[in-house]
């Protein structure tokens, strides 16, 4: 039973660091309906440039930010140098990012090296402590990364139905031409969310790289978990993400608990079962 | 690539010397050059080279003219590399490759080239010479089990641990690391009550973490690379204090210079392998002597990889040497000489090869300890010469006990 | 025939290569080729890009190694005149299988299912030991001896994969004009009419994959027979990519051009090693694949035949091209 438990709870967590990797990779693809198949790539440079400040300066925020804000400005220069001429045209995106996530990774690894990395925690997250009731060690790192993925729930919700900037980036997804007949740089504010999706996949690089580490082939299993959390979760909604989330890092823990062998061929099922029955997802609406 | 270059050159101008009337013996190595093993991948092709390079790039006359392929770790990629050798390049020998899986590949491929000998690299696939060997495929090295002689007895006896859970990953080259250390360890009387098998790649470990029975004396954890990584760490963070034992490529030098404070776990904590950058032997002080002349940019010692891919090659040039370069009649000579050879290897002891052409090896068992400087290093516990591929076991008993798996051997 | 004349030149091929060229280059083209035309084919006529296609080829693949000779010991040898048909049975069950799973499933929707079940038959083929062999996978896979000769030997087996490749083109040609094949472009134009007038969509979807299963199938034996093993690696993301990447560049919309695509990513893969610094042979099929995606949304075979009509038409207005 104690065993039940803290497997549970590792679900949570894991889950908790699978919805902070997937909601960069949701915001965009729920405003701008672009499959943003480079989002692995953008979390692992975040994850390196995160790793390479905290080892210069030995400040785990500063890594944050900058792996975040070196992600956003990659996902920046992809948008506007790329994926925007090609808007409205999804598959063609879709491509073109698998090609820009090929070469990303190549030079990622022409620079940083085959080696795992693994960025040093700030004293107060490092370690761990006795849970009460269970009674084991727990790590610290993995009770903040729920709190982390709240933060960013909570500011990503209240950023898109409660600021002036997310009502006209709603209003650009309903209708695109209303937008720019009004006078709003439609284009400019679509680069403005990927550099923000880039950002968030940039911060959770970092903490991915802080909670278990970061190595080439990274990229590749956070962009299918990503994948498969926001899919299964319905695209584009944030709670949907969560409740992906929720799902595959339950599934993914049991399974490594209860049915190792067959453990990692859960998660794709899960993602099968629920796209064949709802393909929209579990909270998504329905295409017209 | 440049030092390929350089070292191409350099053959190339010890070979203006050479009458023309010599004839070229071609060499292909076949390495992962690409993806995240590409370092260590050009690790092995310098081993191969600087065999090379010690001959003065000819051997009685006949320039040694050597060609690198890539492969992807994929054993399709082998066998295309080496089928481009062969067909398009028309190498006489093949030295690799780095990977069990695409070490099969190859040892299946070579029945279809009785003309080309296939030395291997450092694959360590147990049945690559045990079963269904391949009469031109020779592995001057040991495979996984050899490499974790040693360790098990060590473990038993001078740790005195009686029982240990095993957490490894889910593929024949861990099931193969888990048997060498099983071997010894059950025969010695220990128990390994609970095997944990995970997937490769996987990153969260915690749920294997909390399932580890309290009443084990230690963990042998068969790990590669970010997994390694990744499970000691977590580990050590839900408060884990059991001592570890290490597989080969768990406690390996790229671990160690890893970064992350996962290492602090590791001191203290023995392995197995047949590579010990920091060996103190007269041989192997040597090695790495003109191993870092060659490449000043390598390693700061000679790689697992280095290691074997310079045994194979230098095992061709004796041999070659030994026949005055005569590979005629589908290299018999030559073969011949191959399944006779003797020599002295980096570490100290004598190379030959048994009926099935594997390599009768020396391995160590190491421990991890901290440096002056505080970088983490492997030293030398033990040293255990003339390890065979059969563990020192009767060969009928051995072979019926049928090939590894997840659940052979067992003694919970 | 322009087609049949296309052919003259591929037949004199045989006499004018080496054993590598015509191997190593042509036949493993041509295999990729037909893999890579069942996923333009449904890409083409059902508007939906499956990334399953490595499956269905992997399950052809996996049937005849089982039930052939190999090297590792499992399965039960057949005959090959069982044993073809059967992989080829799979391979359509399959195909047929994943169309009903993703019927429902448009545009982005159908790739990201599809690479569901593509990544999750990987994970199943690395973790099962008594059907596949895990890991490792089946080795010593032989082609079929006919008469003293072995279909694998460099002629028989370029021949033949030649053959099937024109007979893999000649059938999704004959396929398309049947009313089965209208019906299928006809979901793939205007999904709701098709309901309207009282049309079921999933039988024509779930053909349309079935027979994508059936051309990947082809390709997938060809390929065991060629590689001589078959691993949970011949199914992973890596195959996956590279038949998109084949059909990508060959042009998605047009079935002709997976060959093209494929002869262009066979060159890369064996010759970028001697053009470039093989450690960024990754960085150049990324520039290739981007570079295509960009200036040549239709894929060479689009673009080579739009040269052709500017230069036989000045000026010929530009053709849109998505």
């Amino acid at each position: 039973m104690t065993l039940f438990l803290i497997v549970t709870l590792n679900g949570l967590t894991l889950a908790a660091l699978y919805f902070l990797a997937a909601s960069g990779f949701s915001l965009i693809f729920g405003l701008m309906r672009t499959v943003n198949m480079a989002h692995g790539a953008l979390l692992l440079l975040g994850g390196y440039v995160g790793y390479s400040i905290v080892d210069v300066t030995g400040s785990w925020g500063l890594g944050v930010i900058g792996g975040g804000l070196a992600a956003g400005l990659a996902g920046a220069i992809v948008q506007a140098g790329i994926l925007g001429w090609m808007q409205g045209d999804e598959l063609r995106q879709t491509l073109a990012s698998i090609a820009i996530s090929i070469i990303m990774a190549d030079l990622m690894l022409w620079y940083w090296g085959g080696l795992t990395y693994q960025v040093e925690l700030p004293d107060a997250l490092a370690g761990g402590q006795r849970l009460p009731v269970l009674g084991v060690g727990y790590a610290n790192i993995r009770l903040a990364l729920m709190g982390f993925a709240l933060v960013v729930g909570i500011g990503l919700w209240f950023l898109i139905q409660r600021t002036r900037f997310g009502a006209v980036i709603r209003a650009g997804v309903d209708d695109q031409d209303m937008l720019r007949a009004l006078g709003y740089p439609i284009n400019r504010i679509f680069v403005v969310v990927f550099a923000l999706g880039g950002m968030l996949a940039g911060m959770a690089g970092v903490v991915a790289a802080s909670a278990l580490s970061i190595a080439p082939g990274t990229d590749l299993q956070f962009l299918l978990s990503s994948l498969v959390v926001v899919i299964v979760g319905g695209m584009g909604s944030i709670g949907g993400a969560a409740l992906g989330a929720l799902l595959v890092g339950l599934a993914e823990q049991y399974g490594l608990a209860y049915a190792p062998t067959y453990g990692v061929v859960f998660t794709f099922a899960i993602m099968v079962l629920v796209l064949a029955v709802r393909p929209q997802g579990l909270l998504g609406k329905a295409e017209q | 690539m440049n030092k390929l270059k350089m070292a191409a050159s350099a053959l190339a101008l010890c070979a203006m010397a050479v009458p023309a009337s010599a004839e070229d013996v071609k060499i292909g190595v076949i390495s992962i050059l690409e993806g995240a093993f590409a370092a260590l991948g050009q690790d092995g092709i310098r081993g191969a080279e600087l065999a090379v390079l010690e001959t003065g790039g000819e051997v009685d006359g006949n320039k040694i003219e050597v060609i690198t392929m890539s492969s992807d770790a994929s054993p399709d990629s082998a066998v295309n590399a080496a089928r481009k050798l062969i067909e398009q390049d028309g190498v006489d020998i093949i030295v690799g490759p780095l990977s069990g899986s695409e070490g099969l590949a190859l040892r299946d491929l070579s029945k279809s080239y009785p003309g080309v000998t296939f030395l291997n690299g450092s694959s360590a696939a147990q049945d690559t010479t045990l079963r269904d060997s391949s009469d031109n495929f020779y592995r001057f090295g040991g495979d996984g089990a050899q490499w974790m002689v040693g360790v098990g007895d060590y473990a038993f006896n001078d740790m005195g641990y009686k029982s240990v859970a095993v957490i490894a990953e889910d593929y024949s080259f861990p099931y193969t690391q888990v048997l060498g250390f099983m071997t010894e360890f059950c025969e010695a009387g220990g128990k390994v009550p609970e095997k944990f098998w995970t997937p490769i790649g996987n990153k969260d470990y915690s749920s294997v973490v909390y399932s580890i029975p309290q009443d084990v004396d230690a963990l042998f954890v068969a790990l590669g690379g970010a997994d390694a990584v990744n499970f000691l760490t977590q580990y050590s963070q839900a408060g884990g204090d059991k001592p570890i034992i290490g597989g080969s490529i768990t406690i390996d030098q790229s671990i160690l210079d890893s970064k992350g404070p996962f290492k602090k776990l590791l001191v203290g904590a023995p392995a197995g392998t047949p590579t010990v950058g920091d060996y103190d032997g007269d041989e192997w002080k040597a090695f790495t002597a003109s191993y870092t002349e060659a490449f000043p940019d390598g390693f700061s010692a000679p790689s697992i990889f280095a290691h074997h891919y310079y045994m194979s090659a230098k095992a061709a040039m004796l041999a070659l040497d030994e026949v005055d370069g005569d590979l005629s009649d589908n290299q018999a000579a030559f073969r011949a000489a191959l399944n006779d050879l003797t020599f002295t290897t980096p570490t100290g002891g004598t190379m030959r090869l048994d009926k099935n052409r594997n390599g009768v090896i020396d391995n160590f068992v190491t421990e991890v300890y901290e440096r002056e400087d505080g970088t983490l290093g492997n030293r030398v516990v033990k040293v255990v010469r003339d390890v065979d591929q059969l563990l020192g076991q009767d060969e009928e008993a051995f072979l019926a006990s049928g090939p590894v798996s997840r659940d052979n051997p067992s003694c919970p | 025939m322009k087609q049949a004349l296309t052919l003259v030149p591929l037949l004199i091929l045989p006499f004018v290569l080496n054993d590598f060229w015509l191997t190593q280059v042509a036949t493993r083209s041509l295999i990729l080729g037909i893999m890579a035309l069942s996923l333009s084919f449904l890409a083409t006529y059902l508007g939906v890009v499956s990334f399953a296609q490595a499956t269905m080829a992997g399950m052809a693949g996996y049937t005849i190694a089982f039930f052939g000779p190999n090297s590792v010991g499992i399965g039960v040898q057949l005959p090959f005149w069982v044993s073809i048909p059967l992989a080829l049975t799979l391979a359509v069950v399959s195909g047929g299988l994943i169309g009903l799973i993703a019927r429902r499933s448009r545009g982005i929707y159908a790739i990201m299912i599809t690479l569901a079940i593509g990544v999750a038959f990987f994970y199943f083929t690395r973790q099962n030991y008594a059907l596949f062999n895990g890991w490792t996978g089946f080795s010593g896979v032989r082609a079929p001896q006919i008469a003293g000769l072995s279909l694998r030997d460099p002629l028989p087996l370029y021949l033949l994969s030649l053959g099937v490749a024109a007979l893999a083109l000649a059938l999704v040609s004959g396929f398309v004009r049947s009313p089965l094949g209208l019906t299928i472009q006809a979901v793939r134009d205007a999904p709701g009419r098709v309901l309207a007038l009282g049309i079921s969509v999933t039988t024509p979807i779930v053909a349309a994959f079935a027979f994508s299963g059936l051309l990947a199938g082809a390709g997938g034996i060809l390929n065991v027979w060629y590689q001589e093993r078959i691993s949970s690696f011949s199914v992973g993301l890596g195959p996956i990519i590279d038949i998109l990447i084949i059909s990508v560049i060959g042009g998605l919309r047009h079935p002709g051009g997976a060959f093209v695509g494929a002869v262009v990513f066979v060159l890369l893969d064996t010759f970028a090693v001697d053009l470039i610094d093989r450690e960024r042979f990754n960085t150049l099929i990324g520039v290739v694949l981007l570079l295509i995606v960009i200036v040549a949304p239709g894929g060479l075979q689009q673009l080579a035949s739009d040269w052709m009509a500017r230069l036989r038409r000045p000026e010929a207005p530009k053709k849109s091209t998505v």
